[in-house]
């Protein structure tokens, strides 16, 4: 007798802890479709398997835990990659396995074929070919072991269909041997101490957190941290969260978006304390005027991205949650009165603004009013463009893991499918996907999801029948040549919405607003809402392309 | 800078395209690489000759060491190693040029392993530049191919 592959692998799943795998059906998965019929883990099955790897995304990033997509071989596996590239650049825990064909047939170009390990190694942490039923559940369990340790990240399992169905005699080995994978969580004490000694001689320090603060759940600590030390805090994108940004200490997000005195701290400083950040080009703009005068400590798991981009002073390679509470025992309480002195007077001077024009809905106002009506564990999902920058700006995000949103690669089409990754891990809470009209219909199809589920994820269409941000730069600096940034196709999205069973609304003017927002809040199922928006509004702050993040343009008082 | 990297891989299928995506994918120019095995049959030594400043220098040996099939990565700028590297060479032997073109495979200790009425194969090893040099002075004869394997490299002592 013995057991199945296919059963091996669903049972290394659920010693895994999975309670939920979202994925997509088809020929060489069959047999592990069979095995899944009766586990007990909930399955998900969005109607492309790009949603369901950005849905296992969006469960991970919400919940903490490894999420879990699958997908036959050839075209459901590389559906996956768009959703693979997003979680690796974000750095997501996600376990993706793919089916493949027969042993025998691979490299054959058999139906439904295609080289997915090879597809998917830059995209990935880490990737397996199983081709031998005795290494499955080793492979799954290392599997797991590399996407949530370390830097986290994706890793594809593929398996060919004869591995599933083979049968393997006696208990399997499931003793992980990875001699090349050694991940460093510890910080140095050297470097720690040189590190807490910057911080307590610095004038005029910022503390920069970035997306590794959330995912090493090191929230409590960097407060701990900026409080103890009284050190202004600017957040990159995947950073939002990390620190409660209406706490006095909060600068907001800096960059090519930031917000201007988050930009003018960073770059007057004398340190910048760097966790889980980058140092990415959004964030840096023209990187020899990057923080000219200031010293860097950059903390960070990963040591490729210390120096990578800017010089580094004081690196501190190791899992951010214990760096930050060894600093914070050795920093000292310290004034700063002249910094938060200077720091108060941009707020002043330059808080974040916008026209509020008089006839059509402003997008910021919206964004206003949902964070004022959103319980603070509400979960914001977005998509990429002109929606992702307001809600960064316009909306405050008082806890980790409430934003969700792909922030490396920029993947529109993300939002609604990473909603329901949240919403199936996170079940008693709001998930809001705030959307463009655009990005939205780059995976529509997830209706289908939702009304099957009866996930009652929200949906806000930022709607101004434009590819927005596309056209914002276009305006600013194409002379307003509008190439292909006209949505002039677009569904009535109320009418979508019901036709798959899902409530659907509109506003169109600012004063129905508030009250639309609670009705969307209050329904107990899924709701689209068709925001209709003043067409060419554009994102501001912004800074141009390759210039300095203190060279903003608009959108200050 | 011209830097010799050596790193010890886990002897499976892919690493080698893993590696070579990897230094294409970030911009980092290789000059040559071998591939071999070791004293340990299920590890692989591959030896990198990578040109770049200290700061991509640094950047090569991260990224490497992030490949999970990577196991050790040494850069062997500064250190005291043997290096060599072996070449076939086919060259053409014009009338009355075999003895001159023998003198110099002597010079150079090198061996000649094949001979037709047109042409001979010498085979050469020792460092990278002798190699090279060697090279340059039969291309006035004619090269018809050259086959050279890049450097491979260990460390003097003995390894810990």
């Amino acid at each position: 007798m013995g057991t199945k592959g296919a059963q091996i692998l669903v049972d290394a799943l659920i010693e895994e802890g999975v309670q939920h795998v979202f994925g997509y059906p088809g020929g060489s998965v069959l047999p592990l479709f069979d095995a899944l019929y009766d586990a007990p883990i909930k399955f998900i099955l969005p109607r492309h398997e790009q949603a369901a790897a950005h849905a296992a995304d969006g469960y991970a990033r919400a919940t903490g835990k490894v999420g879990v997509c699958i997908a036959t071989s050839g075209p459901g596996a590389t559906n996956l990659t768009t959703g693979i590239a997003t979680a690796n650049m974000d750095s997501i825990p996600v376990v993706a396995i793919t089916g493949q064909v027969k042993t025998h047939l691979i490299g054959n170009d058999a139906f439904q074929e295609a080289d997915v390990t090879g597809i998917t190694r830059p995209i990935t942490k880490h990737n397996y070919l199983v081709k031998n039923v005795h290494d499955l559940a080793r492979v799954i369990k290392e599997a797991f072991y590399i996407a949530r340790t370390g830097r986290p990240g994706p890793v594809v399992v593929d398996v060919p269909v004869d591995v599933t169905t083979a049968l393997l005699e006696g208990a399997p080995d499931k003793t992980i041997r990875l001699p090349g994978y050694k991940p460093v969580t510890e910080g140095h004490p050297r470097q720690i101490k040189l590190a807490a000694a910057a911080i307590n001689a610095a004038h005029k320090p910022v503390l920069y957190l970035g997306g590794g603060v959330v995912l090493s759940n090191a929230a409590a600590e960097a407060r701990a941290l900026a409080e103890k030390a009284n050190m202004p805090v600017a957040m990159t994108l995947m950073g939002l969260g990390a620190f409660p940004g209406d706490h006095p200490l909060a600068l907001g997000m800096l960059g090519m978006h930031g917000t201007p005195t988050a930009n003018y701290a960073v770059t007057e400083s004398d340190l910048i304390i760097s966790v889980g950040a980058r140092f990415d080009d959004r964030v840096t703009g023209r990187i020899d005027a990057f923080a000219p005068s200031a010293k860097v400590i950059h903390i960070d798991i990963d040591p490729s991205s210390i120096s990578k981009n800017v010089r580094v002073d004081i690196p501190v390679v190791g899992d951010a949650r214990g760096i930050l509470s060894d600093l914070t025992e050795q920093a000292t309480a310290q004034p700063r009165e002249a910094w938060h002195k200077q720091i108060t007077a941009w707020k002043k001077k330059h808080p974040l603004a916008y026209d509020p024009g008089s006839g059509a809905i402003k997008p910021q106002a919206v964004l206003q009013e949902l964070c004022r009506q959103a319980p603070e564990d509400a979960i914001i999902t977005t998509e990429v463009g002109q929606n992702q920058m307001w809600t960064a700006l316009w909306y405050t995000f008082r806890r980790p893991r409430t934003l969700v949103s792909s922030g490396g690669l920029g993947t529109m089409g993300f939002g609604f499918p990473a909603a329901i990754g949240a919403q199936v891990g996170c079940p008693g809470r709001l998930v809001v996907d705030v959307a463009g009209d655009g990005s939205i219909q780059m995976n529509i199809q997830e209706l289908a999801t939702v009304a099957q589920y009866k996930l009652p994820v929200k949906v806000l269409i930022l709607n101004n029948g434009f590819l927005g941000m596309v056209r914002q730069w276009q305006e600013l600096f194409y002379q307003r040549r509008y190439s292909q940034t006209t949505l002039n196709g677009n569904p009535d999205f109320v009418k979508l919405a019901e036709a798959y069973g899902v409530k659907g609304m509109r506003v169109t003017a600012p004063g129905e607003v508030p009250d639309a927002l609670r009705e969307m809040i209050r329904t107990e199922g899924p709701v689209f809402l068709d925001a209709r928006i003043e067409p060419e509004e554009n994102v501001f702050p912004m800074v141009p392309a390759g210039q300095a993040i203190n060279r903003m343009i608009g959108g200050m008082a | 800078m011209r830097h010799v990297i050596s790193a010890l891989v886990e002897n499976k299928p892919g690493v080698l395209a893993h590696i070579a995506g990897l230094f294409s994918s970030r911009g980092f120019n290789i000059d040559s690489v071998a591939v071999g095995r070791t004293e340990n049959p299920s590890l692989s030594r591959m030896t990198i000759v990578v040109a770049g400043d200290d700061a991509i220098l640094e950047q090569v040996r991260k990224q490497l060491g992030k490949v999970i099939d990577v196991i050790k990565v040494t850069d062997y700028q500064g250190r005291d190693t043997i290096q060599r590297e072996l070449a076939l060479v086919k060259v053409a032997t014009p009338p009355g040029k075999r003895q001159e073109i023998i003198g110099l495979v002597e010079i150079f200790q090198g061996k000649v392993v094949d001979i037709t009425p047109g042409d001979m194969v010498v085979e050469l090893s020792g460092p990278e530049a002798k190699v090279a040099a060697f090279v340059d002075l039969l291309q006035p004869f004619g090269l018809r191919e050259v086959a050279r394997t890049g450097v491979v490299a260990l460390a003097r002592g003995e390894a810990k």
